[in-house]
């Protein structure tokens, strides 16, 4: 066990990953000379060369076109993304190449790669480098999703990424990159797909991932000072998703959460919420709710960009409200 | 008597027969109503890609495009399992989940047919990586159309196979219609083999009415391109008929079309052969009989085979042992079913 940043697991788990096997590649733009966008690949290129980490012109489409080809092949590319919001230039190579050979082809030629990207608010990065796109991933048969949330699952989740024999869409938080925690390389959080519980409670359940989970957990506390005992659910893996845990969680509590980043409207959100809703309506006190993004283009203005999505505050005051039915003081 | 059977030139004259009655057939399975796909794209006309399929190896990959029968059929497909895919049957390359439009092999090399134009170009890029990285000796060949000249991620993969002197070939079967739009209405300069050399390829154009100057365009390239230099083939053909099943060619003139037919490479072919003596009349004339009971028997076979179990809808959308798809009947019946409910 070591401390250490979610940056430098996810570097870790590339670095272990590429000495166990000698099909690692990553393939993207500035990931070798300049180390990553935001670091993370820092070094690589001295330890295995320009021919397994490859320095990309600035072609999204091609480098996610290049990695398909390359898996297909033999190689286990991880194709590097600089920003989650450049997928829209990459979205025929992803959900029409890369999710759909093994389908189309009867089963003949799988696409095990792995599409590293980080998306997210928190940088005054403005609308087209702040987006929370997993929804578009998720709606794609034959795409993998995971969206890391704590060091040791940025660390294992990566591992385990690259040992699935289909295309996976890792995203990461840009505001996360530099959060300390525990690393224990011998030991994942949980099984490939398995949600995780991070807090135990009785009173509701708030579901999330990635970086709304830390918020979560922020106003699950504040909500025990409040008398109100949350169970907080780290969903990690979108897809493939064991939805039993949620669901077990959900009928034991009658109350429900969803939270994320994402714009509500399509989301993630709105996917769970209809699924845990589906089967657990006998049991639900409540509608389940969703909590997420605004309906809108993530602004600059650091103001009005962190009032696009949830905090904790809002994750707190929504939360009471469902459980307790007594209005926050915001609301109209 | 036996046909000769060591001349390359007579051999890929019959590759070429079999391609054209293959398409033919193709056309049938279609007009009997027995076709899976409502998209059928016939590559009648531009059979003459024989000379670039002849100059690859085994082991060598390739992709292709929608209008891709005769470039597989060149690498070796076996017609009657090619027929039985367009007519979505169990038996067929991909268990008939593909058909025409995403055809593929894996044994023989074929990373798979793509219905997004210039989709699969970018693949060969990947697959050079491979070869390269692996020094296997390999190459990778991405065979598309006219239309695909007019896509960016064409330029963005002959820019990276130039950068990273990738083992891989762009072969462009020019048949000078993107659909219903002729060459001179979408490309403002078309001396498409200039672009090619402006990226830092190989280039060269041969006459698709003539397999044999193909081949010999198609040898070089493959030979600078086993040696990390790659290339760009374009082959100046004419499709003979119109995009798809359905379409009369509304947009070009019947002059246009006989113009274009004449430069017919199997016809070229069988004259030549029959000038330098490499084969009879009667050669030729079994040779045109054995395809035709060949592929008369492929669509027979397509015809009669099982169409797929329903069960396989939900396989292959993941790695068998991985987490598939659920049926939907079966989560309804987790709502709804008796049990369901509190």
């Amino acid at each position: 066990m070591t401390e250490t940043t979610y940056r430098d697991a996810i570097r870790q788990a590339l670095l272990d990953a590429m000495q166990a096997d000698p099909s690692v590649i990553l393939i993207g733009e500035e990931v070798g000379l300049y180390g990553g966008a935001y670091g993370v690949t820092k070094g690589l290129i001295d330890l295995f060369g320009a021919e397994r980490v490859i320095d990309a012109p600035i072609s999204e489409p091609a480098i996610v076109g290049a990695a398909v080809g390359a898996a297909m092949t033999g190689l286990r590319p991880v194709a590097e993304l600089m920003y989650v919001d450049f997928i829209g230039m990459t979205m025929d190579q992803l959900a029409n190449q890369a999710a759909k050979s093994r389908y189309m082809f009867g089963g003949q030629i799988g696409v095990p790669m792995v599409l590293r990207t980080q998306g997210g608010t928190g940088r005054s990065a403005a609308a087209q480098h702040s987006q929370s796109l997993e929804a578009w991933v998720l709606h794609t048969p034959g795409l993998r999703l995971v969206m890391p949330a704590t060091v040791n699952d940025a660390y294992h989740l990566l591992r385990q990424s690259l040992t699935q024999p289909d295309p996976v869409v890792f995203i990461e938080h840009k505001g996360l990159y530099t959060m300390k925690g525990d690393l224990d390389v011998a030991t994942p959080d949980g099984a490939w797909g398995q949600p995780v519980i991070r807090r135990d409670g009785h009173d509701l359940v708030i579901l999330s991932y990635s970086r709304m989970l830390h918020e979560s957990l922020a106003a699950a506390e504040r909500l025990a000072e409040s008398g109100v005992d949350a169970c907080v659910i780290d969903l990690r893996c979108l897809n493939p998703m064991d939805e039993a845990p949620l669901i077990e969680a959900v009928k034991r509590t009658g109350r429900a959460m969803v939270v994320t980043e994402g714009v509500v409207t399509g989301s993630v959100a709105s996917d769970i919420a209809a699924r845990l809703t589906e089967v657990c309506f006998d049991w639900l006190e409540e509608p389940i709710l969703r909590v997420g993004g605004e309906d809108i283009p993530i602004p600059v203005s650091p103001l009005l960009e962190r009032a696009s999505i949830p905090t904790a505050t809002l994750i707190h005051d929504t939360a009471l409200w469902l459980v307790t039915r007594k209005a926050p003081p915001w609301a109209a | 008597m036996t046909l000769p059977t060591n001349s390359a030139p007579l051999a890929r004259y019959r590759t070429m027969r079999r391609i054209r009655s293959f398409e033919e057939r193709v056309g049938e399975l279609f007009l009997k109503g027995e076709s899976a796909g409502s998209m059928l794209h016939l590559s009648i006309g531009e059979e003459a890609v024989v000379g670039m399929t002849d100059a690859m190896q085994p082991g060598d990959t390739f992709t292709t495009h929608h209008r891709g029968h005769g470039v597989f059929l060149g690498r070796g497909a076996d017609p009657a399992r090619m027929m039985a895919e367009i007519a979505g049957k169990e038996d067929g390359y991909c268990r008939g989940k593909g058909g025409s439009m995403h055809i593929a092999d894996r044994a023989l090399g074929h990373l798979g047919a793509n219905a997004i134009v210039g989709g699969g170009i970018p693949h060969i890029v990947g697959a050079g990586i491979s070869y390269r990285n692996t020094r296997s000796g390999q190459i990778s060949v991405a065979f598309f159309g006219d239309g695909a000249m007019s896509q960016g991620i064409l330029y963005e993969s002959m820019n990276m196979a130039a950068l990273w002197h990738l083992p891989v070939i762009f072969c462009c079967i020019n048949n000078q219609y993107g659909m219903g739009t002729r060459v001179d209405r979408s490309a403002g300069n078309r001396d498409f083999p200039a672009r090619a050399t402006a990226f830092g390829l190989n280039a060269a154009r041969a006459d698709g009415a003539d397999v044999e100057a193909v081949h010999d365009a198609a040898r070089s390239l493959a030979a600078a391109a086993r040696d990390g230099r790659p290339g760009y083939l374009e082959i100046d053909a004419y499709r003979f008929f119109g995009h798809a099943r359905m379409d009369k060619s509304p947009y070009r003139t019947p002059e246009e079309e006989v113009e274009g037919r004449a430069r017919d490479p199997i016809a070229r072919a069988r004259a030549r052969l029959a000038e330098t003596d490499a084969a009879t009349a009667a050669d030729l004339d079994r040779i045109d009989g054995d395809a035709a009971v060949e592929m008369d028997l492929a669509l027979a076979h397509a015809i009669g085979a099982k169409p797929p179990a329903l069960s396989t809808m939900f396989e292959d959308v993941y790695a068998p042992g991985t987490p598939a798809p659920r049926p939907q009947a079966e989560r309804l019946a987790a709502i709804l079913g008796e049990g369901a409910r509190a």
